[in-house]
């Protein structure tokens, strides 16, 4: 944990250098001449976004094996909530940076902030379901019930995942067909691929501070549950 | 067999349930009725744009019913520790989650096959793919709608502000569903020359199989603690 805040240095380096690169080495697109320069944060909040709701998965179905096969000394994988509690809420962060970028790219090139195209409506309503589960979560007391109920609501919630990346091939789209590094000049590529790379380490900065942050809050409620009954209900 | 014949023994109970309680279900038909009447008021009195619409409002007033009957049904199974009760018998979770699941289709589908000719008399809506093929998307939708809406309705059921939980959770998660079903709706109304029905007939058949699966194999897990 101690490596975090190097880790979220060297992200925010990286992004410097990416975003310079982008804004002043690499050359301007043909059609949308400065505008497309948004790619260089666009992109790669998309796959950090993904990232982290991945993450949360991984947890979510730790987790659940924890109580479909318990430990032979009881003992709950707490880690797994937490990551899942941090994961998500960075998650929502990088989805809601996606989001207000999007719009900024689409007024000038679409003509308007929004439009009904399906990566950009399952985006929105993907927001809306992790926002959901972490709403959830500040509304159930009990650490147990709370990771179960967080766990499976991410499972459910992933399933819907899938149909943010394959949407653009499934419907017909407004939006464009994902670039591959093929299709791409490697000056535009190179500021992209620096990004991604400082937007990821930024993310797993803040991931692995969050769930620090969100096992000190679980240890720090468990000491108080057990301190307060057996104290005599001194509380 | 055994899950099967406990499912089929849960759903009767849970049917009788909400035989005995069925005035608060014809609070919420009456419910959506009145969202039906209060939708023509955002558009104003242009009978066309009503009449092009008329989908889209019979959906958004069965959405909103699903959030009240499936809270009620859950109230039923939560009060008094009913719920409780029932996990401690030697009962299989996923044979409760689909009785539940079944009963609450039931409910919603009939509850909107009521909406059908109140749609038809205010917006007057056409049927021009006939009223068994609307009745179809109207039971398959109300299964996409129950599917996540019975898991989701156990747990908020049982959390603080869980009158809002429920929607805030359950709305977003069914909107490949709603597209679906409004969609599919439209075309049964209008007519379909170009055959469009059944590819998005199709898309609340596949929502329907994927949650009605998931779901079933997670529901096990809210009845642990």
């Amino acid at each position: 944990m101690k490596l975090m805040p190097a880790v979220g240095a060297l992200g925010v380096f990286l992004l410097v250098v990416g975003s310079w690169i982008g804004l002043f080495v690499a050359p301007a697109d043909r059609f949308m001449g400065d505008i497309q320069r948004i790619m260089y944060v666009h992109v790669p909040s998309a796959w950090t976004t993904m990232v982290c709701f991945t993450v949360s998965l991984v947890a979510a179905l730790g987790w659940v094996y924890g109580v479909v096969r318990p430990a032979k000394d009881g003992q709950r994988s707490w880690g797994w909530d937490d990551a899942l509690e941090s994961s998500i809420e960075v998650g929502v962060m990088f989805g809601a940076l996606l989001v207000m970028q999007g719009m900024i790219w689409a007024k000038p090139t679409w003509g308007v902030y929004w439009t009904w195209d399906p990566r950009l409506t399952t985006v929105a309503v993907m927001e809306l379901m992790f926002v959901a589960v972490l709403a959830l979560r500040s509304f159930v007391d009990e650490p147990v019930r709370r990771a179960t109920w967080s766990a499976v609501t991410t499972l459910v919630a992933y399933v819907n995942v899938p149909l943010v990346y394959f949407s653009v091939r499934w419907w017909s789209s407004l939006h464009q067909v994902q670039s591959t590094s093929d299709s791409i000049d490697p000056e535009i590529w190179r500021p992209l691929g620096i990004n991604a790379f400082g937007f990821l380490f930024v993310a797993i900065a803040f991931m692995g501070l969050r769930t620090q942050v969100a096992r000190l809050t679980r240890e720090t409620l468990l000491a108080g549950d057990d301190v307060g009954p057996s104290a005599g209900g001194a509380r | 067999m055994e899950p099967l014949r406990q499912c089929l023994a849960l759903a009767q109970k849970q049917l009788l349930l909400q035989w005995r309680t069925r005035a608060r279900l014809g609070s919420v038909g009456v419910f959506g009725v009145t969202a039906l009447l209060i939708f023509s008021f955002a558009v104003g009195p242009d009978s066309t744009a009503l009449k092009a619409h008329a989908a889209g409002y019979l959906w958004l007033a069965l959405l909103l019913m699903s959030t009240l009957s499936l809270q009620e049904a859950a109230r039923l199974d939560v009060q008094n520790g009913a719920l409780e009760a029932l996990v401690l018998l030697p009962v299989d979770g996923r044979a409760m989650y689909y009785a539940k699941a079944l009963v609450n289709t039931v409910t919603l589908g009939a509850l909107g096959t009521l909406l059908i000719p109140v749609v038809v008399a205010l917006y007057d809506a056409p049927m021009k793919e006939g009223p068994l093929l609307l009745l179809a998307v109207v039971w398959l939708g109300s299964a996409a709608l129950v599917a996540p809406g019975t898991l989701y309705a156990v747990l908020t059921s049982r959390a603080r502000a869980g009158d809002v939980l429920l929607p805030l959770l359950l709305f977003p998660l069914v909107v490949p569903a709603l597209l679906g079903a409004v969609k599919a709706t439209e075309v049964v109304m209008a007519g379909d020359p170009m055959g469009r029905a059944s590819s998005w007939i199709g898309l609340i058949v596949a929502f329907d199989a994927i949650y009605w699966s998931l779901c079933g194999l997670l529901y096990p897990l809210l009845l642990e603690d």
